[in-house]
């Protein structure tokens, strides 16, 4: 009985806000601007379990699924190929537009890499959201490499379930050719993400 | 008060600008800042924005001079740091923003149509009276707490709402206001991002808004921040006032109370 209590304080007094009182507070605080509208406010199964605290308990059964259906999703480029061309990479891993309202949904969207990654070395502006991939290409091209990283570009959460990388590829913000020049800038030894290391 | 410092004010202001070409780079707003001393161009908005509170406006031609802003009618010292609050009159929680809605409508007879026509200047506008309004009442509560208030039920549900807000991922780019917001010392290009989950990060943020911000040569609310957030994570327009807006400012205010207003702030 005492128990029973305790759980109804609980419930009562601590009411936390569940996800779909949190999607009707938005539906209601938002409006459509221009191509962006409210349906983007609809969560998939991924981004709901991820809307929490990294501190918080994770669901390790629930992690696993996910990863599992994230990975089994993921195709590998349609012509086998996996390194475009470096320097259209270059472009794709700077530009920080595309697909908010106030962007041109007419123009290529970008990577924007920069915003957390260190990359080329002399590009000073770069961020430390995640890990710095300066140097990269010196783990080789092996194909364990060259698939691990498509995936880990097409679908993060693929390895790492909740990280905070967008879905590159699953979400269709960068085109299958995009992906692989980004690839290359990653990988090919004349990009400059790896000059410093020959 | 500001009269003296305005003439070195603008001598600063205009040896900076032939002088220097505004970059990218954190560093040249920091000397920008270093020029400035205690200067802030908020002032002349600060101006306007207590010249608005005293004129007569809307269809009933009455200032705004009885609107509550939560410490009773007319009294705006103090107001803005005990804000978000819960308001009676409303039944709901309120920010600045749209507790100076409320009387607008009901003092003034304004329509809330013509008010969320233009809440937020655009880039290279004049401001809006919102923001003018919005300034000058931050001005009155700056050095003073971080205090809003946690003491009604519906003001403890607009901090856990803001709470949940703050973590939820949604959009092409899978965002939440964490993505960027819940580590420390982190930065995004080459942006320092306050951890606003600590009452450090939360307590500086919540504090520096209203501010302005010199790329923009505008001052932004924090209302206005909430929604160009919001626009970067990918997401539609946020609704000046709404309960979302005012939830997540609620979540930063709580955060962060205690630490000192230092608003209108100046911002890259």
């Amino acid at each position: 009985m005492k128990i029973l209590i305790q759980v109804l304080a609980v419930t009562i007094f601590a009411a936390p806000v569940i996800a779909e009182e949190a999607y009707e507070v938005l539906l209601d605080s938002m409006v459509d601007k221009g191509f962006v509208t409210l349906e983007r406010l609809k969560q998939d199964e991924l981004q709901a379990f991820c809307s929490k605290p990294r501190s918080a308990e994770v669901n390790e059964e629930r992690a696993a699924a996910l990863r599992k259906a994230a990975l089994e999703d993921v195709p590998p480029p349609a012509d086998g190929v996996y390194l475009g061309d470096w320097q259209r990479g270059h472009t794709v891993a700077s530009s920080g537009r595309g697909l908010q309202y106030s962007d041109d949904p007419t123009q290529a969207n970008g990577g924007n890499c920069y915003a957390c990654h260190q990359l080329d070395p002399e590009e000073m502006a770069y961020g430390t959201l995640g890990p710095s991939l300066t140097g990269y290409g010196a783990r080789g091209q092996s194909k364990a490499m060259l698939d691990y990283t498509w995936t880990k570009l097409w679908n993060t959460h693929a390895y790492n379930v909740c990280s905070h990388m967008p879905r590159f590829g699953a979400a269709g913000i960068l085109t299958e050719q995009q992906l692989q020049d980004v690839m290359a800038f990653l990988f090919d030894p004349k990009s400059p993400v790896n000059k410093s290391q020959l | 008060m500001f009269k003296g410092s305005l003439t070195s004010f603008l001598f600063i202001f205009m040896a900076f600008w032939s002088g220097v070409i505004l970059s990218e780079t954190e560093g040249v707003f920091d000397e920008y800042r270093e020029l400035l001393g205690d200067d802030n161009p908020a002032i002349f908005v600060i101006y306007d924005g207590e010249e608005i509170w005293f004129a007569p406006g809307g269809p009933k031609s009455v200032s705004l001079e009885q609107c509550d802003l939560g410490l009773g009618p007319g009294i705006v010292e103090g107001a803005y740091a005990q804000l978000p609050r819960y308001f009676a009159d409303v039944d709901r929680v309120q920010d600045i923003e749209a507790r100076l809605e409320y009387c607008m409508v009901n003092l003034q007879g304004r329509t809330q149509d013509s008010i969320h026509a233009r809440p937020y200047s655009l880039r290279g506008d004049l401001g809006t009276e919102l923001e003018a309004l919005v300034a000058w009442i931050a001005d009155q509560s700056n050095g003073l707490d971080i205090a809003p208030r946690q003491a009604h039920a519906k003001e403890r549900a607009s901090y856990s709402l803001g709470e949940t807000l703050f973590y939820y991922r949604a959009g092409p780019h899978d965002f939440s206001c964490a993505t960027c917001h819940e580590q420390t010392g982190r930065r995004i290009r080459l942006q320092a991002l306050p951890n606003l989950t600590t009452h450090e990060g939360a307590g500086a943020a919540f504090g520096s808004w209203p501010a302005y911000r010199i790329s923009q040569g505008i001052v932004r609310t924090m209302g206005w921040r909430m929604r160009d957030c919001l626009r970067q994570q990918r997401m539609p327009e946020l609704i000046m006032g709404s309960e979302a807006s005012i939830a997540l400012q609620t979540y930063l205010a709580v955060n962060g109370a205690g630490a000192p207003m230092a608003a209108p702030g100046l911002k890259r």
